[in-house]
């Protein structure tokens, strides 16, 4: 596969880096050739997080970039954040659980997408697995990864969650499939065209 | 019912608040007790306030006076050549127990022995907070820090600094040493004015370490934060007035 | 020693998270260091394997002590190692000072991150005036500039060698993005892939009694009373220097021969190179890459030959920094008339669209 570049932002807290690393492992489980890198600055908390995600089969370059694929921002602030990642040729997903100012988003996007991710938790599922809804829509949108070494990822490094309370296994697989649904009825719709 | 918020004082600079410091953490309470304590003395128009490096840092812009962020525990010498300089000024050195007790240790040592007139305010969190959660000097025996996964242990890392205690040693009469804590606000507001006051008529020394919580790094819960601090360290590190030439010592 | 990796493994970890391993399976005996950001994990992964393997650790109260300790340690025959970045850096040119005055074999993992005083705590290239030539000395240091975790992984191992061999304090050059990012490396253990570790011996502390009149006490120092003393000392160690220097520079060239215009760029950064030449040759402009991988010494014949050969008109200079690369290149090939152009981007990453653009805009 050609190189997919991948910005995923949120608050601190919602779980950015966790879902990154999950979606990394899976594709270095793959064979692929991942590069994962957090923003990280002074504060401890606070602040947008930022994860930054390649996935090739080539060698991988900088492993930073200017412009995603996709970018998914979970939170008002991050949508500001990284609307400078956006070119023609990204996807820009927001959730679309909270109100974005139009100002807010990118100029260029091939597509900009809400995903009502957080509304879709509390409402459906459970509040916790919001992000895993968003690790289901990153694949749903670029099938970086197979979908079952997802879950053999996401197993991997919650199993210990999962072996005390087994429900949260199902729950999680739930949230990954609903996100990935989620995600592929969105490009099919051609939700909102951004010229 | 009206919910009535405690006052903010007049030296903190509003453009930067809300602060940046973690939920939970303690540097908000001492830098508010400062901040009444500047205000009490109206000071601020010739205050300098300085910091660290570490969580201090992010109080660099945090009062509407003067301030300088330094290097990693070279607070204290920066402070010594402001005063030194235009003793004018009053100087308030603010730091972790990193930047005071470990990397800053000889120019704390130094200052206390040349008895300079600065004020030196030290979080005591028991870990370096901003790296990461790092073994303080002040960290616990058998505490668990980054480098210490195991638990502290004192045959290998020695036993916790105890910084106000060698500083009274190290000090003339003339000079304020205290420890307080974030637990008991009148009190931490009461020894930070004593030791500006100290320096104000020209006395000496004068050093507070204040006993504050991370919940960040010691990954606790609201219960398990205020236990750790009143419950574990204040009985580590006694409270009080260790010197005080304004009279006798006491809580 | 217990062997560390029985079999290889396939990881995917960042950059702190393999030094630790590299550190252990190159038998090091003892780790001395401070918390400054990006190295930190460094210390939190070596602080929980150690124990496993009989290794030791101590958090000094600040970085000179923790160049210091090293000092000390290898003084006495152990395989000892620090890690820092920035300001810690700074700090520690002190001990390294010492190091190179007394021949010791200190390394040193340094992961640099914005400067100058505390900048940011996240990436950049401005610690190579400092790795190569800071301290009061003539430059008597090993640098490997590693670009991915695969590197570090070797070059560390490389490094405790080189350093236990030629007795010149080396330095792996990092940075911040290597330190924090997450790619695939094998770890491996040296014996297997026929690297043998160099023995270490002891300066003081040997074997043998003094009493017993079995051996001389040694007297170890870093000051002399004349200056012709001191004459001395500098150019026969810079003479021995120079002598090894070919057995230890390395470099990469790659579409050199034909090349208008040669890339020259080290670390994290020759990655973005490598896209940017190929992605021009792609689009018919004859660009070449050159990347010193030590950057002391430097390949500097390499890279007078490189030019020569190439016939090429520019060079262009890529470095997260404001010159220090550059100049340090300039002083290695004086006299060649070749134009040197620069793409200085201090502390912010280079990516290959920023070269490519660079190129088209000067050629």
């Amino acid at each position: 596969m050609a190189l997919v570049k991948i910005a995923l932002a949120g608050e601190g807290g919602q779980g950015v880096q966790s879902v990154a690393e999950i979606i990394a492992e899976a594709a270095y489980n793959e064979e692929k050739q991942t590069i994962y890198i957090p923003n990280f600055g002074l504060e401890q908390r606070g602040g947008v997080s930022i994860a930054f995600i390649q996935v090739s089969d080539e060698r991988i370059g900088a492993p930073k970039f200017n412009k995603a694929d996709v970018v998914i921002a979970l939170s008002e602030r991050a949508v500001g954040r990284t609307a400078h990642y956006s070119d023609e040729n990204t996807l820009f997903v927001y959730d679309s659980s909270f109100k974005v100012d139009e100002t807010d988003l990118p100029r260029q996007a091939k597509k900009i997408i809400g995903l009502p991710a957080i509304d879709t938790a509390n409402k459906e599922l459970h509040p916790r697995v919001f992000n895993i809804i968003i690790m289901g829509a990153v694949i749903g949108l670029t099938n970086i990864v197979d979908f079952e070494a997802a879950k053999t990822a996401l197993e991997h490094k919650l199993g210990y969650k999962f072996e005390k309370n087994p429900d949260l296994r199902e729950l999680n697989f739930k949230a990954l499939e609903l996100g990935k649904q989620m995600a592929e009825e969105s490009l099919k719709e051609g939700v909102q065209e951004h010229e | 019912m009206q919910m009535v918020a405690p006052a903010t004082p007049k030296s903190w600079y509003l453009p930067t608040k809300p602060h940046k410091f973690c939920p939970g953490c303690g540097h908000g309470i001492v830098l508010k007790a400062l901040g009444d304590v500047i205000d009490e003395l109206e000071i601020q128009d010739r205050t300098i306030f300085g910091c660290d490096i570490g969580c201090s840092l992010l109080s660099w812009d945090f009062f509407a006076c003067d301030s300088t962020q330094t290097h990693h525990g070279r607070t204290t010498p920066v402070m010594v050549g402001i005063k030194r300089a235009r003793p004018e000024l009053i100087t308030i050195g603010y730091m972790g127990d990193g930047g005071g007790y470990s990397i800053g240790s000889q120019h704390l040592l130094n200052a206390a022995v040349r008895n300079e007139k600065v004020t030196l305010i030290l979080v005591n969190n028991t870990n370096y907070g901003m790296t990461g959660g790092q073994m303080a000097p002040t960290t616990l025996p058998g505490q668990k820090t980054e480098t210490t996964p195991f638990g502290r242990d004192p045959e290998l890392t020695g036993y916790p600094t105890k910084g106000p205690e060698f500083i009274a040693q190290l000090t003339p009469d003339s000079a304020y040493v205290a420890r307080a804590t974030v637990s008991k606000y009148n009190q931490l507001r009461r020894f930070i004015r004593n030791a500006l006051r100290n320096q104000i008529e020209g006395n000496g020394f004068s050093f507070v370490e204040v006993l504050s919580t991370c919940p960040t790094n010691w990954r606790t819960n609201a219960q398990q934060t205020w236990h750790f601090l009143e419950d574990e360290m204040e009985h580590y590190f006694p409270v009080g007035e260790l010197k005080n030439p304004f009279g006798k010592g006491g809580k | 020693m217990q062997q560390v990796i029985t079999e290889n493994k396939k990881a995917f970890m960042t950059g702190n998270e393999t030094a630790a391993w590299a550190a252990l399976a190159s038998g090091a005996d003892v780790m001395f260091g401070y918390p400054i950001t990006p190295q930190n994990e460094i210390m939190h992964y070596w602080t929980r394997l150690a124990p496993q393997y009989g290794r030791g650790f101590l958090q000094t109260e600040d970085e000179i002590s923790a160049g210091f300790t090293v000092c000390g340690a290898v003084q006495s025959g152990k395989k000892a190692f620090t890690a820092t970045a920035g300001p810690g850096n700074v700090l520690m040119q002190e001990p390294f000072g010492m190091a190179e005055g007394m021949r010791l074999p200190l390394l040193a993992i340094i992961q640099q991150r914005g400067g100058p005083s505390s900048g940011t705590v996240v990436y950049s290239q401005q610690e190579v005036a400092l790795t190569t030539f800071g301290g009061n000395g003539e430059g008597w240091r090993i640098v490997y500039s590693t670009a991915t975790h695969q590197e570090i992984y070797d070059y560390v191992i490389k490094g405790f060698n080189t350093a236990w061999k030629y007795r010149f304090p080396t330095f792996i050059l990092g940075d911040g993005y290597q330190a924090k990012m997450r790619e695939p490396l094998e770890l491996y253990d040296p014996e297997t892939r026929g690297i043998k570790m160099i023995d270490t011996y002891p300066l003081i502390g040997l074997d043998g009694s003094i009493t017993a009149a079995e051996r001389e006490p040694q007297h170890l120092c870093n000051i002399y009373s004349l200056e012709e003393e001191l004459y001395d000392v500098v150019l026969k160690n810079t003479a021995e220097y120079e002598s090894i220097s070919p057995e230890i520079v390395e470099y990469e060239e790659r579409q050199c021969e034909d090349a208008e215009i040669i890339i020259l760029s080290h670390g994290v950064v020759s990655r973005a190179a490598d896209d940017a030449v190929k992605a021009l040759r792609a689009q018919g402009i004859k660009a070449g890459y050159f990347r010193p991988i030590t950057l002391r010494p430097y390949p500097e014949k390499e890279l007078r030959a490189a030019i020569a050969q190439s016939g090429a008109k520019k060079l262009l200079i890529a470095e997260s920094a404001y010159g220090q690369f550059y100049r340090l290149t300039r002083q290695e090939i004086y006299g060649e008339t070749v134009k040197m152009e620069n793409l200085f981007m201090p502390g912010v990453g280079i990516i290959d669209y920023d070269i490519i653009s660079k190129v088209k805009s000067i050629l």
